[in-house]
């Protein structure tokens, strides 16, 4: 049977149908660095419009699609799938799993999400894009004309499945496939907080799903729950958007903060300062995420006891964040400290970040932010921790794992130029918007009066998203000069500290030919201390088992794809036969029993070579 | 050779294997989600249970006697799926069919009173999902545990016609013990929705 492994594929169809972690993270890195850049072109288009007073470039329809399309799209189809493909890419090797729990789970959530980024960005070519803001608040939301807003109920409903399985499929994995003597307190950080993330996913998308489920209702089916006339309440959607929406924060930056762990350790040639208070402080911050969600909400009017407490719980969030950044700082402190680009991000991240966190505390304090609400302080502030953080993350994470992802090195000259590009234009787009905020400029509004002294920052916002961009062009063409021309990357490039630097770049199909045995935190920088060239071994040489490719979780998202769009236009004969065809394909995965194949043992490429 | 096969199942047949490790801890996570789901559902309604738009009230809607046949029989099929459970891990079979065809068949009975139900309350009351928000909260938090029961049928049935010749073994245990996970936390929703929908609809 082993035939089957190394038989030619059609390459459409092997990427259809791939099951393999490895490619699914390359699936999910590649469609989320795609809408990265839909959503800085709208970004872009944004400070174009605001770049003069009374300025005429977009219009006040076409601006709100495109703020609405800018947060939605960053959040939901940028940054959770790279988080997600890094999660694909890195986790297993790290904990010396040849594969995840539910491959097949693992496959059907990415078709999922593309199904959903696609059916949501439908909207800008069937009579205009969602423009009720990313929070969809009702009855904003309830009543905005046209189907803008039912693509972007829809092709998040479906998005958000696919992030709900993800998550589950990575909690098993890390619970039970980690190799022998990969105990929890010998994670490596970044597969600790994605550990931490996967349980906020689980437990806070489906207050989303409901909250979209319910303003799908009153938008098609004539429901009345957010329609204050009929007795129904908006607040409740507020509520659940929260509930999901906070989290989801933590959702992002969690993992983030696990990648910067491990690349300023990796570049100060230091083992990670106090790696149990980050394990604890990542736990604690992903439980407290779960109970502020009301400063969200302090203007409502939910009265001074519900607004303290929510204050406390938000301002005790900044302990276990203030831990990180000191364990950070103390990393750094007495090491080797190099500054290739992937350090650069994480050793930039730290200022900013810290900035963002400062405004939230001041955000924190209700009085304060009956000022604050609404205005470009939160603007200034949300960019500053996502962009400040999730992002640089991202692109650290990014120039770190390239070699181990693509076997190839990214150029180190223009990387540098990226960061420092995108790292002044970050700070001129977002650091006048807090003066802005004081100064009363109120959000989400498409132009401002000259002669209010908002010209000067508008114009050096925009500038700076200008830089930002212009970064941005340079890492593509960074990566297009690797892909066409890179040299080859070794296995271990930055002389990393965990498992997945023990094996080829990139990894073969199998992960590791044996398991290989635990014998501490920083495993592969332990077996190099004590001379090894290589793991140890924890189980002889044997076949090897894989799962089949499917094209099944393809056909299923395709069928929810189809009943989405049908359910817009209220073709419901359509809608249904594409739930018929999603649930055929459960069927089918149900009744056809897949056994899965061996690679075996005979075929395996000799000791110390590279994977086929 | 079955027969020989059989008798060597270990005592817990639905976790001897990986797959199926990571299929019931999975599962335990989906049904966390699912709990979330609910609760969700749970809380609009709690808020919206007294928004009945001048029409029809809780209380002079429900009657308490269809409502509690319909717990009973949810609640014996309960019951049903734990004698199924028992046959799996004692490896016998054709009596863990058994009890769950009794399972679906009590799951069947629950959903025709349900649709009963609902026809009733909307020809006779004209108590709708658009009639008032009480009146959306109330179909969606029941119709979303209704379309969990019919799912858990179309499920038990399937795994009952595909298995039903090849028997029990490390692969088929998982897939029957985890519907019965299923079926259990259907079960539960249900008692918060008989208190939290009709005990304090008729006394809240």
């Amino acid at each position: 049977m082993s035939a089957h492994a190394y038989k030619k594929k059609n390459p459409i169809w092997d990427w259809l149908t791939t099951v393999d972690h490895k490619k699914i993270g390359i699936l999910y890195l590649v469609s989320g660095a795609f809408f990265f850049l839909l959503g800085g072109l709208e970004a872009i288009l944004l400070r174009v419009q605001l770049l003069y007073p009374e300025f005429d470039f977009v219009g006040a329809a076409t601006f709100n699609q495109l703020l609405t399309m800018h947060g939605t799209t960053m959040i939901f189809l940028a940054a959770m799938p790279l988080i997600f493909g890094f999660m694909n890419a890195i986790i297993p090797l790290q904990i010396g799993a040849r594969d995840v729990a539910f491959p097949f789970v693992n496959s059907l959530g990415f078709w999922l999400f593309s199904a959903g980024g696609i059916l949501l960005n439908l909207g800008w070519f069937m009579g205009g894009a969602p423009d009720a803001g990313w929070t969809g608040y009702a009855p904003l939301s309830t009543t905005s004309p046209g189907n803008g807003v039912d693509f972007y109920v829809l092709g998040l409903q479906i998005s958000g499945i696919g992030t709900l399985i993800g998550g589950i499929n990575f909690l098993v994995t890390i619970i039970n496939m980690r190799a022998p003597g990969m105990t929890f307190m010998r994670m490596p950080l970044f597969t600790w907080s994605s550990f931490i993330t996967s349980g906020l996913i689980l437990f806070a998308f489906p207050a989303l799903t409901i909250g979209l489920a319910l303003l799908m209702f009153d938008r098609l089916f004539g429901t009345q729950f957010f329609a204050a006339e009929a007795g129904g309440n908006p607040i409740i959607y507020e509520h659940l958007f929260w509930i999901f929406g906070h989290p989801e924060v933590y959702i992002l930056v969690l993992p983030v903060f696990g990648m910067f762990s491990e690349i300023i350790a990796t570049f100060a040639r230091k083992r990670l300062f106090g790696y149990s208070a980050m394990v604890f402080a990542t736990a604690l911050i992903g439980f407290l995420g779960f109970m502020v969600w009301v400063h969200h909400m302090f203007t409502v009017g939910l009265g001074p006891i519900a607004n303290s407490i929510f204050a406390v719980a938000t301002m005790l969030i900044a302990v276990p964040t203030g831990v990180k950044i000191f364990n950070w700082l103390f990393t750094m402190w007495g090491g080797k400290v190099s500054f290739p680009t992937a350090n650069l991000f994480a050793v930039g991240f730290i200022p900013s970040f810290v900035l963002g966190g400062m405004t939230g505390v001041m955000l924190s304090v209700p009085p304060a932010d009956y000022q604050y609400h609404d205005s470009y302080f939160v603007v200034a502030h949300f960019h500053y921790v996502i962009v400040g953080g999730v992002v640089f993350g991202l692109f650290a994470g990014f120039y770190y794992w390239w070699p181990k992802i693509f076997g190839t090195m990214l150029n180190e000259f223009l990387g540098k130029l990226h960061f420092w590009l995108f790292f002044i234009g970050f700070h001129l787009t977002f650091f006048p918007m807090h003066f802005l905020g004081l100064m009363g400029m109120p959000r989400r509004v498409y132009t401002y009066l000259s002669g209010q002294s908002l010209d000067e920052a508008n114009f050096a916002a925009s500038i700076g998203a200008f830089l930002m961009g212009i970064a941005t062009i340079i890492m593509v063409w960074n990566i297009i000069q690797t892909a066409i021309k890179g040299k080859k990357a070794g296995n271990d490039p930055w002389d990393g500290r965990t498992l997945e630097w023990a094996i080829s770049s990139p990894a073969p199909e199998y992960n590791f030919a044996q398991t290989p045995l635990i014998r501490g935190l920083d495993a592969w920088w332990l077996e190099k201390r004590a001379g090894n060239k290589g793991m140890v071994p924890a189980e002889p040489l044997d076949d090897i088992h894989m799962p089949d490719a499917s094209i099944l979780p393809f056909i299923m998202s395709l069928g929810l794809f189809i009943a989405g769009l049908a359910a817009i236009y209220s073709m419901w004969v359509i809608a249904i036969g594409g739930l018929v065809l999603t649930v055929v394909g459960m069927v089918i995965r149900s009744v056809i029993d897949y056994h899965g194949y061996h690679i075996h043992k005979e075929d395996l490429p000799a000791e110390g070579g590279k994977g086929k | 050779m079955r027969a020989e096969e059989m008798s060597k199942l270990p005592a817990n047949p639905e976790r001897a294997t990986l797959d199926g490790k990571n299929k019931f801890l999975g599962f335990w996570f989906f049904l966390g989600g699912e709990t979330v789901l609910f609760a969700s559902l749970f809380g609009v309604y709690l808020g919206l249970r007294n928004a009945t738009n001048g029409g029809v009230t809780s209380n002079e809607l429900f009657e308490l006697p269809l409502v509690f046949i319909a717990t009973m029989l949810l609640l014996t099929s309960s019951l049903t799926s734990v004698f199924a459970t028992m046959a799996l891990k004692t490896n016998h079979f054709k009596r863990m069919i058994g009890w769950f065809v009794v399972t679906a068949l009590l799951g069947l009975a629950f959903l025709g009173l349900e649709i009963y139900e609902f026809n009733h309350y909307v020809h006779e009351y004209g108590h709708t999902m658009q009639s008032s928000a009480w009146g959306s909260a109330f179909y969606t938090l029941v119709g979303t545990h209704g379309a969990h029961v019919t799912a858990g049928i179309i499920w038990i049935a399937l795994l009952i016609f595909r298995n039903m010749r090849r028997g029990m073994d490390l692969y088929t245990a998982p897939k029957f013990y985890l519907f019965a996970l299923y079926w259990h936390f259907i079960d539960v929703v249900w008692i918060f929705i008989f208190t939290v929908v009709y005990l304090m609809g008729k006394v809240g």
